[in-house]
């Protein structure tokens, strides 16, 4: 029978959520990696047995761990992340030129056909591929030798590259976000890159319809149409219908379209889903009222979905990587909050159950249909 | 032999106790303590010091017979205490609360 595995990423360890397809009763097991900030973990969809994570403190800095047998066990592999030099500054706060520096991974994405291969968003902003399971790590150094990258500039948290999309019908195809330059785009398997920020309005810089300097939370696809983008920014909804070459805003009657999470229906291309947050300085939801919002129609009209979430009282927040969604029919969806809980729904949306609390604050949930 | 105390974190990584014993090949200073560590346990690289830069990772301090190593250059040769593994070499890791 075929089952679900969620991969819970959070402040101080990790934790694999297992259920079958019913998705009714889960078993947690963990803690993984005690007293260490797992950011992002995530499986291959070569080999679902296989997964990737994230492991990182202020103390000992980066590790990349794997797992061959589906989170039972691992093993630390490469974290030598090299910037060359040669590339320029950055901005940083102040004005003053910042040198690149690596400081810790964000995300991972394995490949979609290999699963020695993977990418990793860094911050400093830049991107890395591993070939060898995450033994050895290769810059893609067209990324930072964009005429952009001087005018990049950091967030109140980082400066990191935060996103991997790969293109599952063209492999020389990838997708970038970084915080807070915006999305870049590749044709050409990382060799050079365009910024593709055009129709993204941002009321926070000189120019709102600048090149660059646009906070994209979260960037999501559907794999039978990766020329459709859905993504949560700052604030707005935003979707694209020809591979981010240019961008609309699908807010819609959404309470509020500041948020950080945005994923996709497995199964109904423009049914997308999002939470929305009250403000930048307010990370909760509006009312307290924590409520999914889904759209049946890529944006613009959406609906709340409430039932089995906190209807009051709630102050969490939802993060960028802390949303996911199955493949099973219905559509599972789930999601993380920094409260340390994680909710699923397994009929799309349409009823949700708590299925882990007084976790960690949580940073990613991904999630594995298992055959 | 070099006695080395690590940070009670590392030991789920080196899946040893948290003192180690290391073999020093020539003068025992930071370097070749940090190289003989990383080498026993390769787990361990990067994670004292940064692996692209070298540099002592700022949370982290390396204090022996009572005194403050941390920003000794390293290559300076350790305590004789040190070297001869009366004393051990102590890896600290800054407190954090909250």
């Amino acid at each position: 029978m075929s089952g679900v595995r969620v991969l819970v990423g959070t402040q101080k360890c990790a934790f694999v959520l297992t259920s079958d397809g019913k998705r009714q009763r889960w078993e947690l097991s963990g803690p993984h990696f005690v007293g260490w900030e797992i950011y992002h973990l995530k499986g291959s969809i070569a080999d679902p047995n296989r997964l990737y994570a994230s492991q990182y403190n202020s103390w000992f800095g980066q590790l990349i761990q794997r797992s061959n047998d589906g989170g039972e066990t691992w093993e630390p592999v490469g974290n030598r992340f090299v910037l060359e030099g040669g590339i320029g500054n950055y901005e940083g706060y102040d004005g003053t030129p910042q040198a690149w520096e690596f400081k810790r991974i964000w995300h991972l994405e394995p490949s979609l056909t290999d699963p020695d291969t993977i990418y990793a968003g860094a911050e400093d902003a830049a991107l890395f591929r591993s070939t060898d399971g995450g033994q050895n790590w290769e810059e893609f150094r067209g990324l930072r030798a964009h005429h952009s990258t001087r005018r990049w500039q950091p967030g109140r948290t980082a400066m990191c590259l935060h996103t991997v999309l790969l293109d599952p019908n063209n492999a020389r195809r990838f997708f970038i976000a970084v915080m807070a330059a915006g999305v870049f785009r590749t044709d050409d398997a990382g060799e050079t890159w365009r910024a593709i920020n055009r129709g993204l309005k941002s009321q926070y810089i000189a120019d709102p319809n600048a090149e660059v300097g646009h906070c994209v939370h979260s960037i999501k696809m559907h794999p039978r149409r990766p020329h459709v983008l859905f993504m949560q920014k700052h604030w707005d909804v935003m979707r694209s219908d020809n591979a981010g070459d240019s961008w609309q805003e699908v807010s819609g009657n959404l309470p509020s379209d500041f948020g950080f999470a945005i994923d996709v229906h497995a199964h109904e291309p423009e049914t997308i889903y999002v939470v929305p947050i009250k403000s930048e300085s307010e990370h909760f939801p509006p009312e307290a009222k924590l409520r999914v919002y889904r759209s049946r129609t890529g944006g613009y009209d959406w609906e709340p979905l409430t039932k089995g979430l906190p209807q009051n009282d709630c102050y969490a927040n939802v993060l960028r990587e802390a949303m996911g969604v199955d493949s099973l029919d219905p559509c599972g969806i789930y999601f993380g909050t920094t409260g340390g809980e994680v909710y699923g729904s397994a009929d799309g949306g349409d009823t949700w159950m708590l299925i882990a609390q007084r976790l960690p604050p949580i940073h990613s949930i991904e999630v594995q249909t298992l055959p | 032999m070099i006695r080395l105390i690590l940070p009670g974190q590392l030991c789920a990584l080196t899946r040893v106790g948290t003192e180690v014993e290391l073999r020093i090949e020539g003068q025992a200073t930071l370097r070749s303590v940090l190289d003989a560590l990383e080498a026993q346990y390769p787990v361990l690289r990067g994670l004292l010091r940064d692996p692209v830069s070298q540099r002592r990772r700022p949370l982290l301090r390396f204090f022996a017979c009572q005194e403050d190593l941390s920003n000794e250059l390293l290559d300076a040769p350790l305590p004789q205490a040190v070297a001869s593994g009366t004393e051990p070499l102590i890896v600290i890791a800054a407190i954090a609360g909250g």
